[in-house]
């Protein structure tokens, strides 16, 4: 509790005003959470829960309908270059080639670099994200997945102390999801950046993650749960499922997106919910004598933010 | 037997302009039969033997093809106020609608910008855009020459505002269509406004902003004509009216030829220039 957050959340609500007729809708309300600096966490909940929208809310480009988001003992009030997004869709510049899109990134946050140090740069990230010798082309004459890798490379070039990122390997196949996660992993321990991400894909979470926020469905959707990931550092994506808390937090997170997000979401929250402190929990450090392997597990454990 | 539809398109044209020539031609052959001889030569002689060259009074393709020869080996003669080449002709009336347009431009695009990016000033101006925007350009020539008070400048006037408005609209359509998620790059990014309008907004809007400039300079170019028709003076509208007074159909058709051709190449340029600003998304 005394430890100072690096960003707070704090009764943040969102209210899409009516379409023709019907009513206000909050898409989501009450969302309270903090992230410690270097903290690596991913939001996981059902389509349209919103968690875009409280991206762009922590990126400054979307305002919250009420509930503030203080980052560095400050309000986010607009988009910084202290917060790099990856967006979902990848926002490339469609009239500028891959290499200019990114050193358009580069130059915004270093303006008085010179010519050739931006090259440098930007071939760097280029090259980590699997793109030499595509640096001439338009984003017209790319696959998906290689318009995401764009994406990626330019909100890693500017290398902000907090990575905003929504679904970014989404498009990617299987292969090259694998190595831009290393990357990722690699650029994150090296820097301390803080993280913020966004996905579907729950392996991904706990190969990636410190924590995981379980969102309950919209509308009215509210973070239903804090997953710590106990899972120890460094993880290899080959042997992780060798690890014993590694079926017991995948079967608490998938069992949570399969059923329990939808009662949730039907008012059959427990009596003891509180918004202002989802309860967290570590399905990872289970006791494994007493527990069923399909049974979906009770919280083991459980303490206040 | 697989030509490209380059050629086959090629062939098809050569044989239309055949066609339309002999029917041309046809038309306009001499008179054989004696009936109503004498009348023919009677008007003919009126006429000072112009109209003995066919039986409609209109001239044929060789003599069409003679004043081509005629007036473009010698394009910019200048003998007096009624009789200049061609070229000068043309380079008078080019001269006024380039001033004109870029006139337009000038403030067509930066007011476009502020509409298209303002909802407010959208609002505010767009009962003005509406009520003059349908206005003829020509309407404007009175008023414009008695405040202006000289011809040229007037007609210049006239191009400017016919060319204003569609490069307005439409650079104030492509400006407000620039998609939200390259701004909010650039808003993540801290683009400073300037920046943000040079390189985010410029490109992503040029293709529709060039559409808007290739629409006015084709009705520039229509416009041209009509007001110098009016105005007097030089440009290659004074030389049509100035050869239907003079009575020379053939250079009257010559002019027209030209007109066509100098707009055809108008359009070209504007293509090309908007094939460079074009992407894909
Ligand atoms: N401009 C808007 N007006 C009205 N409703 C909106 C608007 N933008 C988003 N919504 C609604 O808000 C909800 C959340 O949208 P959001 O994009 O944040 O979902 P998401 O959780 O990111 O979904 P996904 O996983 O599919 O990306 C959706 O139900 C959507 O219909
Ligand atoms: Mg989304």
């Amino acid at each position: 509790m005394v430890e100072q957050k690096f960003l707070t959340v704090e009764a943040l609500s969102k209210v899409f005003p009516a379409i023709r007729g019907g009513k206000p809708l909050a898409v989501f309300e009450d969302i309270h959470f903090a992230i410690a600096k270097g903290e690596f966490v991913c939001i996981i909940g059902h389509s349209g829960c919103g968690k875009s929208t409280i991206l762009n809310v922590l990126a400054g480009l979307d305002s919250a309908s009420s509930g503030v988001v203080i980052m560095d003992g400050r309000e986010v009030a607009g988009p910084s270059l202290d917060r790099g997004v990856i967006f979902q869709g990848h926002a490339l510049m469609p009239w500028l080639s891959v290499e200019k899109n990114i050193a358009f990134a580069v130059k915004s946050r270093w303006p008085d670099w010179g010519r050739d140090k931006i090259r440098t740069h930007v071939q760097k990230y280029i090259d980590m994200v699997g793109l030499t010798g595509a640096e001439h082309k338009k984003p017209s004459e790319l696959s998906g997945g290689m318009k995401q890798r764009v994406g990626i490379a330019r909100a890693f070039a500017i290398e902000p102390k907090m990575l905003l990122m929504d679904e970014p390997f989404g498009a990617l196949d299987a292969l090259t999801r694998g190595v831009i996660q290393d990357e990722l992993l690699k650029i994150w321990s090296a820097t301390g950046q803080t993280v913020f991400m966004i996905t579907h894909d729950v392996d991904e979470a706990m190969l990636l993650s410190d924590k995981i926020m379980l969102m309950s469905n919209g509308p009215h959707a509210r973070i239903a749960e804090i997953v710590e990931n106990t899972l120890p550092r460094p993880r290899d994506r080959h042997n992780i499922h060798k690890d014993a808390q590694y079926y017991r937090i995948r079967n608490h997170l998938v069992d949570f997106l399969v059923t329990r997000s939808k009662q949730i979401a039907s008012g059959e929250a427990e009596a003891e919910y509180d918004p202002k402190h989802p309860p967290v929990v570590r399905p990872g450090l289970a006791d494994d004598a007493s527990e069923a392997s399909n049974k979906p597990p009770v919280r083991p454990m459980m303490h206040a933010v | 037997m697989m030509k490209s539809i380059g050629l086959r398109a090629a062939i098809v044209s050569v044989v239309i302009l055949g066609v339309l020539l002999l029917v041309w031609y046809g038309a306009t052959l001499p008179k054989e039969t004696a009936q109503g001889g004498n009348v023919s030569a009677e008007y003919a002689a009126l006429m000072g033997g112009a109209a003995a060259k066919s039986k409609s009074g209109l001239p044929t393709p060789m003599d069409v093809a003679n004043t081509f020869w005629d007036k473009l080996s010698k394009p910019f003669y200048d003998n007096g106020p009624n009789d200049k080449g061609i070229g000068i002709q043309l380079a008078y009336s080019l001269a006024r609608v380039m001033i004109g347009f870029l006139f337009a431009a000038l403030v067509a695009v930066p007011l476009g910008f502020l509409v298209g990016m303002s909802p407010v000033m959208h609002r505010a101006l767009n009962p003005f855009i509406q009520v003059l925007k349908p206005i003829s350009p020509l309407a404007w020539m009175p008023l414009a020459l008695y405040t202006i008070k000289d011809s040229s400048i007037s007609a210049v006037f006239v191009i400017f505002i016919c060319s204003l408005w569609p490069m307005l609209i439409n650079t104030a359509h492509g400006v407000a269509a620039v998609k939200r998620e390259w701004l909010n790059v650039a808003r993540t990014l801290e683009v400073n406004p300037l920046r943000k309008a040079l390189q985010v907004i410029l490109p992503a809007a040029a293709p529709t902003i060039l559409t808007g400039m290739r629409i006015s300079m084709g009705i520039a170019w229509l416009v041209i004509v009509a007001a110098e028709m009016l105005v007097g003076g030089t440009g290659i509208g004074y030389f049509v009216w100035n050869e239907w007074n003079n009575l020379s159909l053939t250079n009257v058709i010559f002019a027209i030829l030209m007109i066509g051709l100098v707009g055809m190449a108008l359009d070209l340029i504007f293509g090309w220039l908007s094939k460079l600003v074009a992407y894909q998304e």
